[in-house]
């Protein structure tokens, strides 16, 4: 049989899903190894040990200078800082999206210019953003906000459009108003598509959280990264850098499960990654 | 019957930059006629249709509703059936039928909530019985059938009662046997609801089964040098009787060319 129509059993999907994380963590122990028969006080390549055991300190052993759990508190502080900016970003996706998406006049008004400012490359403004707003959360949280906005509103905006004619044309000739159009078929017809401009948009989001925190900051997970690599402390960096893959990882699967549990009309043909 | 005509069509063109789609295009129909539009792919059947809902204006001429000139945009008073998309596929089976009522009673939202939405749904048995789509009444359109799927989206059509129903190809993607139980349906509703009903159609014998009046649309002016500048107009006009049901021997080529058509919406 052709290779396209073989589908994997349960157990093997496993096994080949598990394989690639299986051999890079392999690959990784072998190399630090070797290296540490040559120095046992190399710090490039730590023993998974080593790293376990910081990590385990870095979660559990207050600091001894400020008696923190830092691993939570640069993760509680980070995911503030991600939650607030994509919250932003989401209601200004959805409300301009929407109005670009279905009113041509707001369209003609806003469009261009929502393009244009998505070309404007954020990080370039966040010397601005910390003149203007200080070297607090909110010049963090609108870096956040700058770089996913423009990127979710024109999606939302093109989903809004792809809505097929007729059913707008249906809900008008059933006596529908613009709000109740907008309510009734609009938004439910949009918010799974949002759901997925959500998971596109957490990928920059992430990268401006941590750029933003290495830049100027007091905590989270990328001050802390940035902070510890002056000592070249691989031992706290790849740890971390697992645990905000994993975050991500999280989050992103919260919202597919979201999506499915609250549009399951969406999800009736076919899978989707 | 009344003497002004449910709709009058004066000397309507429809132009698309260089392109003309339809010219001189004049009707009058009677209010309860049901008239299937026939044509060959591309003619501007379609065309027609969307210009009798309001979703396209007339290049030139004018179309008149009751005497009156048609609204600039889609309204409760022409109901429409498309061939594809014509559900919400967002809502169940019953939450489509109840939508209209929604509209009505919550003007800000258009969703009404516990006790009026029970009280809505309860409404609508009697429609969902008819139709067949008792038991499918909590599934999304997408877990129906072709047919299940057009059965709902003639009965929600129907919930502002138009007086004038627009079907653009609705049985174009069905199974003849399922078509034929549709035709029972829909003649049975048009019946019973006096309506007047025009229905573009790629199949001539459905044209004529269910035709009182039949529209043939086809390009009557050609130019070898720029095939785009005249448009289709109609053609033949015929009145039908029912009891012999079958085209005549005129248009027996036609039925032959339409027959074998892509069955493209035009």
């Amino acid at each position: 049989m052709r290779i396209i129509n073989r589908k994997p059993s349960r157990v093997t999907s496993v096994a080949l899903t598990a394989l690639p994380f299986a051999a890079t963590i392999g690959a990784y122990a072998l190399a630090s190894h070797y290296r540490r028969l040559e120095n046992p006080a190399d710090k490039l390549l730590p023993s998974l040990q080593q790293m376990g055991e910081t990590f385990w300190r870095m979660a559990f052993v207050p600091d001894r200078r400020s008696g923190d759990l830092l691993l939570w508190l640069d993760t509680y502080d980070s995911l503030w800082r991600l939650g607030m900016g994509m919250g932003v970003a989401t209601i200004l996706a959805l409300s301009l999206g929407v109005l670009i998406g279905f009113i041509p006049h707001a369209r003609s008004a806003l469009a261009p210019y929502i393009a244009t400012f998505s070309l404007i490359p954020p990080i370039t403004i966040l010397p601005i953003l910390f003149i203007m707003f200080g070297l607090g959360e909110t010049s963090k949280v609108m870096l956040i906000v700058i770089g996913t906005a423009p990127v979710m509103i024109r999606s939302v905006s093109q989903e809004v459009m792809n809505i097929p004619r007729e059913l707008i044309i249906k809900a008008e000739t059933l006596g529908a108003s613009v709000m109740q159009m907008i309510f009734r078929v609009v938004l439910p017809q949009t918010l799974p598509r949002l759901v997925n401009a959500m998971r596109l948009g957490l990928v920059p989001a992430w990268i401006f959280l941590i750029s933003a925190e290495a830049i100027a900051s007091t905590s989270g997970l990328g001050y802390r990264i940035f902070l510890v690599r002056r000592y070249l402390a691989m031992d706290v960096i790849l740890p971390y850098v697992v645990w905000i893959t994993l975050l991500a990882f999280i989050i992103d699967r919260l919202l597919l499960l979201l999506s499915k549990r609250a549009f399951p009309w969406h999800h009736l043909g076919g899978e989707s990654l | 019957m009344s003497a002004t005509p449910k709709i009058s069509v004066r000397n309507v063109a429809k132009t698309y930059g260089h392109m003309t789609v339809l010219e001189r295009v004049n009707l009058e129909v009677e209010e309860g006629a049901f008239c299937t539009i026939v044509g060959a792919s591309g003619c501007g059947k379609s065309t027609f249709l969307r210009m009798l809902l309001s979703q396209e204006t007339p290049s030139s001429g004018r179309i008149e509703l009751d005497g009156a000139p048609l609204p600039g945009e889609p309204t409760p008073d022409r109901g429409i059936v498309f061939q594809k998309y014509s559900v919400f596929s967002h809502l169940t089976v019953e939450d489509n039928l109840i939508l209209a009522r929604e509209f009505e009673r919550s003007r800000l939202l258009g969703r009404s909530f516990g006790k009026g939405r029970k009280a809505a749904r309860a409404e609508i048995n009697d429609t969902l019985e008819k139709i067949g789509l008792g038991a499918a009444r909590l599934k999304y359109p997408a877990q129906l059938s072709g047919g299940m799927q057009q059965r709902l989206a003639i009965a929600q059509a129907l919930l502002k009662r138009p007086k004038v129903l627009l079907l653009d190809e609705p049985f174009g993607a069905l199974d003849p046997g399922i078509r034929a139980d549709m035709h029972e349906l829909l003649l049975g509703l048009w019946e019973e609801l006096a309506m007047t009903v025009f229905m573009v159609t790629h199949d001539i014998r459905e044209a004529f089964k269910l035709g009182t009046r039949i529209l043939v649309f086809d390009k009557i002016r050609h130019d070898p040098q720029a095939p785009d500048a005249y448009g289709a107009t109609i053609t033949y006009d015929l009145p039908l009787n029912r009891k012999d049901a079958g085209p005549p021997p005129e248009l027996a080529g036609l039925a032959v060319n339409a027959d074998t058509s892509t069955g493209a919406s035009a």
